[in-house]
């Protein structure tokens, strides 16, 4: 039976491009840093500052958008987007509205659906407000102003919580290997705007209600299942659905329309006159088809046919770019490319989960990753020893080498001290041996075991085992 | 009058000496000032100091540049490191500037010493001097009219000698109009030729910086020191070579446009005349002057307002009383802090502009007021560069009219828009012009004719108002205040 109630789901994407400079002043674009140490005149919005242009910005922006097969625009243009704000020094904000970069583009999603893009724009940040509850008064931190964004603009194309995750994985995703953002979305580099309507299968669209600045995925997941929930509750009873802006509150799980003040604004956008018109011409536009890199649709297949790795596994490792160059460095540095996957796929990502971190930002060289597994294959440690090393790799020490003496985690590789623990333990149990001997071969397990705590975990259980059956079977 | 340049040449010759140049320019300021209310800031300290350092430059034979050492004005719109920068408002009294507007720190480098910031109307909206927040500015020739504006002070100050040269911005005339109801010589150049880096904004795409002085040629010698590319403006081109030494010679082969249309009724009889003979003399030099129809010239102040009333509104909205500049005291929430604090801030004419351009560009009058004022700006361009295909150089008056009486244009605020008919489409066009002084009206007021030229051909206007000077005498009457000789101990 189909459903009901269809939700409409069109999504207006902010990420932050990782230029070192701002979009239109030399300062610096880090992250954190002394509040308002990070300005100048421009992006201070000082009486008779100009913006000039970083055509840096413009470069990422044409890659993002060859990467999600936008057209790009010859002839762009910057517009002025007025509003008060303290957050705004110049209480304008310089902006993309007649003319974006990028127009044209989408994302197919597994299911084979294709999300639409109408368009991709640059602009500018705003700064930070902070509320000092000791003086009862409101700090502004202006670093962040003027760091470029690009706003990623969808057609009302997605349909459910799940596809709109889907969606925005995969944008991440390719974004972050088209290297023009870091994606973290704890720090607000990248986050989504929501608007959000239902209707009746085959009717025409239903009024939208919009939520800004969403920068968590399980956030915009409940805020979508929430605000459809709460749409359609509204058209049962017989009520209409407000064009609104609301906030999303994540802890309290719902969402309340802001002040009506600030749903009503007219921007006044008209074309940004201290910026001339930036011409993209052809020999610009093939050095940044030159500069592609691989994607990740194209990566996938090719770890599949390569790498001979299961499916799932390429799926995960594919969506995360920091995990591929894990991978691929790992494999330079002499380790086989399935090793090297398994090792991330459970060790590197469980470390990650532990720490609540990005795979972006792990500190793990691929040197040493390579040195753990070829340490591990080569029975000099164990796997459980090669996870305490891979601790204290990330935990500052590089030396794989020194760490292995230092935490004693070599095997005894001395085959008279594994053969003298075999025989003890074949001696002490002899019900087990007899039971192997009769054909339950799971015993095994348990004798190596015994062997294995003799030698207080000290030994290569693969040798162990091999050892024992030979033992057994005399 | 002594041009800026003969009192560089002075400095360099042993003849004047830069600390006692600068204090005679301040004892003037102290003498006549009071009269004129020219000056909004006095920065005497900076200024000796400045001085002291030209004079040891000069002493070693090697000056920065050929008016190293010779004291000059900055209109209050431009922002100058440690200066108050207060644009001729109240909104920005406390503003003291963090940084050098880029042709102030070219004028700096060139050995400039910079006493004194010049009085305009406030944020440079208006064309008489009078919407100061600092009191309005008299004439030199005649203390109860308006010395024009909105850069008045300069071209007042520069009129009664208070400085050699001043800076002055134009948007719509601000350089020129003043110049001619001053009596001296004023320079708007093309749009892109100075950088406006620090100019605090008026019109984006239609401000520039450019002096005022005693000749047109002091005008080429500021203007060489402070045009250029620069990369802190994108819309900054500079200029192809420096205008000085294209002066010189007669002006034959010269071809010379008038249009009819700034020569006829609404033009004073005395203004009329006086360009005419302008004409007359050029023709002496050389020049072939010719009759014409412009066209589009009824569209140029109407869509000169559209379009600096839209981005004025945008570029005074930085004003609200968060990060510098007046706040309003005692503001219950953020609204009240913003309203409370720019009409507090603002003037009426200031406060009426940013309503205009405010206006114009909300939704649902966007595409019949401010889109339509680009395309009358795109035919206005067409009409000059038609005009430019058959002259090289177009001659009208600066102002239909010579200076009017205080009080009488704020009362008819209409009249003094339209006054602006012969500036602003040169603005729109992004033109170089000229204002040099033709001589007085029976008042004895002083009367300016324009030189206007294509765009980024600065020199030929240059050339054309120097040759004109060289063979008539009119730049050189001074006011009554100013008292004849100066600099010539």
């Amino acid at each position: 039976m189909p459903a009901e109630f269809e939700t409409v789901i069109g999504l207006e994407v902010h990420a932050e491009m990782n230029t070192a400079s701002k979009i239109f002043c030399g300062c610096e674009t880090a992250f954190g840093g002394e509040p308002n140490t990070h300005c100048c005149p421009v992006c201070m919005g000082l009486p008779g500052a100009l913006p000039v242009f970083n055509g840096g910005v413009a470069e990422k922006a044409i890659l993002a958008g060859l990467s999600l097969g936008c057209e790009i625009t010859r002839e762009t243009v910057f517009d002025r987007k007025n509003y008060f704000y303290p957050d705004l020094p110049k209480a304008y904000q310089i902006s993309q509205l007649y003319h974006p970069i990028c127009q044209g583009g989408g994302i197919e999603l597994a299911s084979g659906r294709f999300i639409r893009l109408r368009e991709i724009h640059m602009e500018e940040d705003a700064g930070k407000l902070i509320h000092d509850p000791w003086t009862e008064s409101t700090l502004a931190d202006y670093n962040r102003c003027g760091v470029p964004l690009m706003e990623i603009v969808t057609q009302p194309d997605l349909r459910s919580p799940e596809e709109v995750i889907e969606f925005m994985q995969s944008l991440k995703s390719i974004l972050e290997y088209a290297g023009v953002t870091d994606g973290k979305m704890h720090e607000g580099s990248l986050r989504a705007d929501l608007n959000i309507s239902v209707r009746r299968p085959g009717e025409g669209f239903g009024t939208r209600t919009e939520m800004k600045n969403m920068n968590s995925f399980k956030a915009i997941q409940r805020a979508v299942t929430v605000e459809s929930e709460r749409q359609i509750a509204l058209i049962k009873r017989g009520e209409r659905v407000l064009q609104e802006t609301r906030r999303w509150d994540d802890n309290r799980d719902l969402s309340y329309p802001m002040r009506s003040k600030e749903n009503a604004q007219d921007y006044r956008y008209f074309p940004e006159p201290d910026l001339p018109a930036l011409h993209i011409d052809e020999g610009w536009l093939n050095e940044a088809c030159k500069a592609l890199p691989e994607l990740p649709k194209a990566k996938r297949e090719r770890y599949f046919a390569q790498f001979v790795l299961p499916r799932h596994d390429v799926e995960i490792l594919c969506q995360t770019h920091a995990l591929t160059v894990l991978l691929e460095r790992t494999a330079e540095q002499g380790a086989s490319p399935k090793d090297a996957a398994n090792w991330i796929l459970s060790d590197v990502l469980r470390l990650c989960r532990e720490r609540e971190i990005e795979p972006a930002e792990l500190q793990l060289a691929p040197k040493a990753l390579a040195e753990i597994i070829a340490a591990v294959n080569g029975g000099r440690v164990n796997r459980s020893g090669g996870r305490a090393l891979l601790e204290h790799v990330l935990a500052g020490e590089k030396a794989v080498e020194a760490a292995i003496a230092e935490l004693g985690l070599e095997l005894a590789g001395d085959e008279n001290a594994l053969g003298a623990s075999i025989a003890e333990v074949l001696a002490e149990n002899p019900d087990a041996v007899a039971n192997y001997r009769a054909g339950k071969v799971k015993v095994l397990g348990f004798l190596a075991g015994q062997c294995m705590q003799k030698l207080k975990g000290r030994a290569d259980p693969r040798r162990v085992s091999e050892l024992l059956r030979e033992e057994l079977a005399k | 009058m002594t041009t800026a340049l003969e009192i560089g040449q002075r400095l360099q010759n042993g003849e004047l000496c830069a600390e006692e140049l600068l204090s005679e320019s301040l004892s003037r300021v102290k003498a006549l000032d009071k009269d004129l209310n020219s000056v909004v800031g006095l920065y005497e300290e900076q200024a000796f100091e400045q001085a002291r350092a030209a004079q040891k430059r000069l002493d070693q034979k090697q000056p920065l540049s050929a008016l190293d050492g010779v004291p000059t004005g900055l209109k209050d719109l431009l922002c100058a490191l440690g200066q108050r920068s207060a644009a001729g408002s109240k909104m920005l009294g406390s503003f003291v500037s963090p940084y050098d507007a880029s042709a102030v720190a070219k004028l700096r480098a060139a050995g400039a010493v910079m006493p004194l910031r010049l009085n305009m109307d406030e944020f440079a909206m208006g064309s008489t001097t009078e919407t100061s927040f600092f009191g309005q500015t008299k004439n030199p020739w005649d203390l109860a009219r308006v010395p024009g504006g909105s850069s008045g002070g300069s071209a007042a100050a520069v009129a009664a000698g208070l400085v050699p040269y001043a800076l002055g911005s134009d948007t719509g005339g601000s350089i020129r109009q003043p110049a001619s109801h001053c009596g001296v010589t004023g320079f708007k150049p093309s749009y892109g030729a100075v950088s406006r880096y620090g100019l605090i904004a008026y019109a984006s795409s239609l401000d520039q910086i450019g002096p005022i002085a005693p000749s047109a040629r002091d005008c080429a010698a500021v203007l060489d020191l402070i045009s250029g590319a620069d990369p802190h403006d994108a819309t900054s081109s500079g200029l192809a070579a420096p205008t000085l030494p294209a002066l010189g010679g007669d002006l034959k082969g010269l071809r010379i446009g008038l249009p009819e249309e700034c020569f006829g009724d609404g033009v004073e009889h005395a203004v009329r005349e006086r360009v005419l003979a302008v004409a007359e003399a050029l023709k002496g030099l050389g020049a072939s002057v010719e009759r014409f129809r412009l066209g589009g010239l009824e569209y140029a102040v109407p869509t000169y307002y559209i379009i600096a009333c839209a981005e004025a509104s945008s570029n005074l909205s930085r004003f609200d009383g968060v990060k510098y500049g007046h706040r309003a005291a005692n503001a219950p929430d953020l609204s009240s802090l913003y309203v409370n604090s720019r009409t507090e801030g603002f003037g009426p004419e200031v406060r009426k502009r940013i309503l205009l351009g405010t206006f114009v560009l909300s939704s649902g009058y966007y595409d019949a007021y401010y889109l339509k004022a680009v395309k009358a700006q795109a035919r206005i361009r067409q009409s000059y560069e038609s005009a430019f295909a058959r002259f090289d150089l177009i001659l009208t008056p600066v102002a239909p009219s010579t200076a009017p009486r205080l009080g009488e244009s704020l009362s008819d605020p209409l009249k003094m828009y339209l006054s602006d008919i012969f500036t602003v489409s040169v603005n729109l066009a992004g033109l170089p012009a000229l204002s040099v002084p033709a001589g007085l009206d029976e008042s004895r007021l002083p009367v300016g004719a324009q030189l206007i030229g294509r765009r980024f051909d600065d020199k030929t206007v240059l050339r054309a108002g120097d040759a004109f000077q060289r063979a008539t005498s009119f730049h050189s009457l001074t006011p009554p205040i100013h008292g004849g000789a100066r600099h010539a101990s």
